[in-house]
């Protein structure tokens, strides 16, 4: 079997094989199994307005997904992305109530600022990374806290008189499409998706296209071929980290600027960035991989609400779920030897 | 006389390729018996399917004249098979006894009796003339004591037979006559050996027979004292070898390189090259002949701009380049065929094609502002995979899927493409077989023709010797010799590396 298939098949053995342990766990919980998976399929396509909000959902997956995926491609480990991505968040928010512009700048800026915040937050990584060879896994980790925390005290203390959540944003900042709304039975479908498939293509074309995203690769593989080459190193660490962390400031814009118009102090993470890990784990850190990956969280995330309605099932059983498929497709080595070994019966 | 191991018509398929065709090996019980091909010509196949790693298509393995089917290497250890590979599978922090007993590991009441294991190790080891310390730890042994540790791991467990992966490839000549004894010892207490190699020389000097195998077929097998290294040669290649190199008299013109008073540290901080001075001229090649780890690597680090130097200067051209980044010591007119070639000389996992513009990826015709065009990178990689022969399925697989000889002979193709004045040759030719050490060596002569420079770095004394127009033999990081070639004798050089003073070693 080719590796490209194979590349294809494990991680859809792995979806079936996690559906079954679900299927399992279901059953043996006492609830019906058919009527629990009719319910997420109903919650998540059921209905035009439920596709809406799962297209919503799948719009921070595929960004936080791209900044996971972008790092991996280049050898790094990127955890902060759920840091990236908060600061991301309040930074849009920010540009959004402060500023009074007219829409084609403020909505562009909004979004920007979202970017660089995040882009800058994962320079602190790489710079670290490159620079003193501090572990990108420890330091990306340590900063969503510490992202998590100073935004909670900025949305507190600077931007409100010790509110809890910020103004909402006005219309000229706002990612809101009454276009969308109206074809998806009013869900909260955003223009959000278009600029996620910009960045898809975007990370397409940056790593397969561009000089840049020659070096970068290089680095990823062979740093002592790259340095021989006459690479540096170091800047495209740097680099990498942040386009990456840009990728996740723009999740954070979606949120943002399109699902929720502010800002709110928070207790724990959104999980966004933590489930962008398991986007571009499942899609194999490949552009196209990436999207059907987060397609697939996003509606498993959306159905299970319509689970317990319908079918009585918590909806814990779904992160159970998704938990199952993640873990499956981190054990792939093992499905590529069960394919080996079941095509290498099939020939004799 | 008694086959032990018998391997009859063996055909081994991969998808596109027949990897064995039709090849027949008969080892004799108490001979050493060669496996002569060139890189790539199938002898790990078929070494592979003897260890159980591969099953073969068609064919017959039979032992001690009984037919098996080998379909694990657990079974082939049972029959009593042993494989030492040519790259060592040692755990690096644990101690000789501990890695031998890997897996085998005999316990009292849960504990590992450490005391009768290291017993055990030292009587094999003496039984065989393996001399090891059981207690020193792998980290801390010479490469040559290692591979001693792994022969020792195949006694431990009852080898009859016992398969050498290319040995030598990464011994130095003195641990080279080492091993030689010890594969006759071994011979002596009854074990049988298969020897893979592309060295004539190793062959001519302790095999019985030897078997050819070119480009997957079985040529025949031949007893070596009815033969000569030409004739090996040429069954191997299916040519005649020109072992000499020709090659006119030298024309030096203006110094190309000229290296005064350097001084480099090495990873540790310790001075490897103290005060070296070099010069090579347009038009000869300087080869530097040495014993490893006398700063040849500094050496080279420093001149292509990998490593920092502490003072000395370092000029290309007459321009200074010492301390400058690679890149620009690179456009400066450096090429720079890297003594690693999986580490320095290629991104495995780039197609080929990719790996040929590894250092002009950034400028134009590949890159048009910033955005890569394809159409010339793989017009350029096809020229270059054509005209030094690169044999691969396509320029976009991946040059981790080429055999080592291509992977060289593309890096070869890319360095000297560019044209530049001073071309590095550092091991060149490691691991390589005799067709492609001859079109090696000959790029590099054809270089020097063209009016270039060129420094060769190699442990192989014949290399230097025959390529070379000036050896300059380096000792503790400096060069305390420049020989002519056709003026000295490998004695000689032999001694100079040793660090004796030229005089002593002239008389």
């Amino acid at each position: 079997m080719s590796e490209r298939l194979k590349n294809f098949i494990v991680p859809i053995l792995a979806v079936i094989l996690g559906m079954l342990a679900g299927t399992i766990i279901i059953i043996a919980t006492g609830y019906n199994a058919g009527q629990a998976f009719y319910a997420l399929w109903d919650g998540a396509f059921g209905d035009i307005y439920y596709t809406g909000e799962t297209i919503r959902q799948v719009t921070p997956y595929i960004l936080a997904g791209l900044a996971v995926g972008f790092a991996y491609k280049t050898g790094l480990f990127n955890i902060g992305v759920e840091g990236q991505l908060i600061v991301g968040w309040l930074a849009a928010v920010w540009v959004g109530v402060a500023f009074d512009l007219p829409k084609v700048i403020h909505l562009p800026l909004a979004i920007l600022a979202a970017a660089a915040a995040g882009a800058l937050w994962a320079f602190i990584p790489g710079y670290l990374k490159a620079r003193f060879h501090v572990h990108e896994v420890i330091v990306t980790i340590m900063l969503n806290y510490v992202a998590l925390h100073i935004t909670n005290y900025f949305i507190r203390y600077v931007i409100t008189d010790n509110g809890d959540r910020t103004p909402d944003i006005p219309e000229t900042a706002s990612l809101r499409s009454p276009f969308f709304e109206n074809i998806t039975d009013y869900s909260r479908l955003h223009w959000g998706i278009v600029v996620a498939i910009l960045c898809v293509i975007l990370m397409w074309f940056i790593l397969e296209k561009t000089t840049r995203g020659y070096e970068l690769r290089a680095v990823g593989f062979n740093q002592h071929a790259s340095e021989y080459a006459g690479m540096s190193v170091r800047s495209n660490i740097i680099l990498s980290m942040v386009i990456s962390g840009a990728f996740a400031g723009l999740a954070g814009s979606m949120e943002a600027l399109g699902t929720f118009g502010y800002a709110a102090t928070r207790s724990g993470f959104t999980g966004i960035g933590f489930d962008g890990i398991a986007v571009a784990l499942l899609g194999a850190n490949t552009p196209i991989g990436i999207v059907l990956a987060a397609l697939l969280l996003g509606s498993l995330k959306v159905g299970a609400l319509n689970m317990p309605l319908e079918a009585g099932v918590p909806n814990e059983l779904v992160d159970i779920i998704i938990a199952l498929i993640v873990f499956f497709v981190a054990a792939s080595y093992m499905i590529r030897i069960l394919i080996d070994r079941f095509s290498k019966k099939g020939v004799k | 006389m008694e086959y032990i191991i018998e391997m009859l018509n063996i055909r081994k398929e991969f998808p596109g390729i027949v990897a064995n065709d039709n090849i027949t090996l008969q080892l004799r019980k108490g001979e050493i018996h060669a496996l002569l091909g060139e890189n790539g010509a199938g002898k790990s196949t078929l070494m592979n399917v003897l260890f159980g790693l591969y099953q073969p298509e068609q064919g017959e393995i039979r032992v001690k004249g009984k037919p098996v089917k080998i379909t694990n290497p657990n079974i082939a250890n049972d029959l009593g098979i042993g494989m030492v590979h040519q790259h060592f599978m040692l755990v690096e922090p644990f101690t000789v006894t501990e890695n031998i007993i890997l897996g085998k590991e005999k316990t009292v009441r849960g504990k590992i009796d450490l005391k009768q294991a290291e017993k055990e190790v030292q009587e094999i080891s003496e039984c065989y003339g393996l001399a090891v310390d059981p207690q020193a730890k792998i980290a801390d042994i010479s490469v040559g004591m290692q591979q001693r540790v792994e022969i020792l791991k195949t006694l431990y467990r009852g080898a009859e037979i016992l398969i050498f992966d290319e040995p030598t490839a990464v011994l130095t000549p003195q641990e080279i006559q080492e091993l030689i004894q010890i594969m006759k010892t071994l011979i002596k207490e009854g074990k049988s050996i298969i020897l893979i190699t592309h060295k004539l020389k190793e062959i001519m000097e302790v095999c019985d027979r030897v078997t050819v195998i070119r480009k997957g077929v079985g040529i025949g097998t031949v007893n070596v004292n009815e033969t000569n290294p030409n004739e090996l040669a040429s069954l191997m290649v299916g040519r005649e070898v020109v072992f000499k190199t020709e090659k006119k008299p030298a024309v030096p013109k203006q110094a190309v390189l000229e290296i005064k008073d350097l001084h480099v540290k090495d990873a540790r901080g310790i001075p490897a090259v103290n005060g070296l001075n070099l010069e090579i001229r347009a038009g000869e090649i300087v080869g530097i002949a040495g014993v490893d780890g006398n700063g040849q690597t500094e050496l080279l680090e420093a001149i292509t701009g990998l490593r920092k130097s502490e003072n000395g200067s370092i000029l290309i051209n007459g321009k200074e380049v010492k301390n400058l980044p690679p890149r620009k010591v690179t456009e400066s007119g450096v090429g720079h065929i890297p003594q690693d070639r999986h580490k320095h000389g290629l991104v495995l996992d780039f197609p080929i094609g990719e790996n040929m513009v590894l250092q002009t990826y950034y400028r134009r015709p590949y890159s048009n502002g910033g955005v890569l065009n394809y159409k010339e990178i793989y017009k350029k990689a096809n020229h270059l995979i054509k005209e030094f022969d690169v044999r691969t399925p396509s320029e976009f697989t991946l040059a981790r899927a080429l055999s080592g000889g291509n992977q060289q002979k593309a890096i070869i193709g890319r360095e000297v493409d560019r044209d530049p004045d001073l071309l590095i040759a550092a091991q060149p030719t490691r691991g390589l077989d005799v067709g492609a050490i001859e079109f090696i060596h000959k790029r590099l002569i054809e270089q020097r023709d063209k009016g270039k420079a060129v420094l060769l770095l190699s442990f192989e004394l014949d290399e230097i010797m025959n390529v070379s127009d000036l050896i300059a033999v380096i000792y503790e990081g400096q060069i305390v010799a420049v020989v002519d070639p056709k003026q000295t004798t490998e004695q000689e050089l032999g001694l100079l590396m040793a660090g004796s003073k030229q005089k002593e070693a002239g008389e």
